[in-house]
Formats: C-alpha cells, structure tokens, sequence
C-alpha cells in the first residue's frame, strides 16, 4: 500500500517511468504504477505526451539531415587529399 | 568500377545483393576525400557540433584508416568501413568529455538540478516547473516545426557533455543501453538517471525557450 501511495504522489518517479518506457520495456508492477499516476495526474500526462513528441524530434532531426547539406571547404580537401597522396608515396 | 560511392541511406538495403555475389568491394585513398569527406564530415558533426573537431576527425580518419589498409578486407564498402572508424573516433571523444564530468553531474550537481523540478518532500512537480502545452503538439506546421528544431538542437547542447553523449548515442545510433553503459563507464542505473534528468532539462529548456 505505501508503495502505491507513494507513485500516486510521486512526479519524480512517474517521469523516470515515463522515460524508461520509452526505451525498455517496464516491469509488470512500474506499469500498473505508472497506469495509476497518470490517470490523476494531468501534468505527467502532458508532460509524456511532450517526452514521446522530443524523442521524435530528435529522431528526425537526427536521420533527415541531408548528407550533403554542410560540406568541408575545397581548400581544406585539397590539402587533405595532398596529405593523402604524401603518406601514400612515403611507402 | 562499380558504383559504391552514391550509396548512403540505400546502403543497408543494398548490402545484402553485393555481399551475395562474389564480389568484394575495393579501395581507393586517391579518391577518398571527393567521394567520402563530405559525408563523413556531416556524420562528424551532427554529432559533434564542433566544426573544427568535425573537421580534424575526418582529417584523423583517412589517416588512421591508412595505416591500416591493408585490414581492409572488401566485405564492406569503403564508406562503411572508413565510417566504422570515424565512430569509434566520436565515441572517443564522448569518453573524454564525460570523464571528470562524472561526479559533479551524477552525484552533487544533478541531485540538485532534480530537487529544482519536484518537491523535495512529496515529488510533486513545483509549480514553476509544471508542464505547459507547447502549443505545437498537434499541429504540422512547417515553419514552426523549423524553428522549434533550431530552439531543441540549443537546449541540446545546453546539455552536460556526458547527458549529450548518452543522449546522442541512443536518439541518433541507436545504440544499446548495454554498449553505452560500457563504452562511457556508466552503470545501469546511472544510465536511467541520466536519461531522465536529461529529459527533464531538455523539456524544461524548451518550454523556457518556445512559449
């Protein structure tokens, strides 16, 4: 009973849940938790909400950069091609 | 000579038919920095985001990759295999970065950056850290999404270099927790901690930033 006293009250450990989730699968008893904080909680709901949003965000931003879009200087890969081509002639 | 070099996303999907067949891939040093330093260059900073160490990176790649040429076995492709090497260089980098850095956000300085969020007492959110609708959550408009990326790559590097690291490796790589645990020196539960401290900092920094 403290335990479950505890999660309906406690922000801090329903938002660790809520991250944990996102990334590993919970453990029968931090489901049934987290299930109770959320349903009287509308903060940790909106706050889940943003969590699931950001890491969607941060996937997009990650994986749709295009290859191409910030290239290194012609200067720059001339001279490293020249390095390049130095250590190849040193062998 | 068969074209290698344009694979990037179709790269995986690719892999399979070229090491079906007998072929193997070759290389070429001479050719290296027009096929593969700008894109090794991207890789280096979206994960970085230091142009200059972006750029010495690509430099410490070919070299490195160089020396041991001869390894280089043709079951992959040359970007793949000059790649693999780059990555190890970043994950070096996250390792320098986060060690020293380690106890002051683990163990002092983040315990206090939480108790900011929540209720030392009951937990409960503090009434200035309460979650407020971004007002973006439903709606797909493009130029807000622009600007709402440009505030949540900020808030990112607002982050501790070792939360950043962490952070990078799982959004971006997909690494598993395991291989982060163990190439930071990190523990399992710090690792939860860190994710959620992470988060909570950068919603945070959001929210300050966007309404």
């Amino acid at each position: 009973m403290s335990a479950l006293k505890n999660i309906i009250y406690n922000c801090r450990k329903a938002t660790f849940l809520i991250e944990k989730k996102q990334l590993s699968p919970l453990t029968f008893q931090e489901k049934v938790e987290l299930r109770i904080h959320l349903t009287g909680c509308s903060f940790c709901r909106l706050f889940q909400k943003q969590s699931i949003s950001i890491n969607l965000m941060v996937h997009e931003l990650f994986h749709t950069a295009k290859p191409t879009e910030r290239g290194l200087d012609e200067t720059y890969k001339k001279e490293l091609q020249e390095r390049i081509e130095n250590e190849l002639n040193k062998n | 000579m068969p074209d290698y070099y344009n694979l990037s996303s179709s790269m995986s999907s690719q892999k399979h038919t070229e090491s079906s067949s007998s072929e193997t891939h070759t290389i070429d040093p001479h050719l290296w920095v027009t096929h593969h330093a700008d894109y090794l260059y991207n890789y280096a900073i979206t994960r970085i985001n230091e142009e200059e160490q972006a750029r010495d990176l690509v430099q410490e790649t070919f070299l490195a990759a160089l020396e041991r040429i001869d390894r280089f076995e043709g079951r992959s492709t040359e970007r793949t295999w000059l790649t693999a090497i780059l990555k190890n260089k970043i994950i070096d980098i996250y390792r320098k970065k986060s060690s020293g850095l380690k106890n002051i956000t683990i163990d002092s300085g983040a315990e206090q950056n939480d108790q900011d969020f929540f209720d030392p007492d009951d937990g409960h959110w503090k009434k200035a850290h309460r979650p407020q609708p971004f007002g973006i959550e439903d709606t797909t408009d493009a130029l807000n999404a622009k600007e709402f990326n440009s505030i949540l790559k900020r808030c990112m590097q607002k982050l501790p270099g070792l939360w950043l690291s962490v952070f990078t490796m799982k959004h971006m790589d997909d690494e598993s927790t395991d291989f982060i645990c163990s190439e930071l020196k990190v523990t399992p539960s710090n690792f939860w901690v860190i994710i959620h401290r992470a988060k909570l900092n950068l919603r945070a920094c959001l929210q300050k930033n966007w309404i």
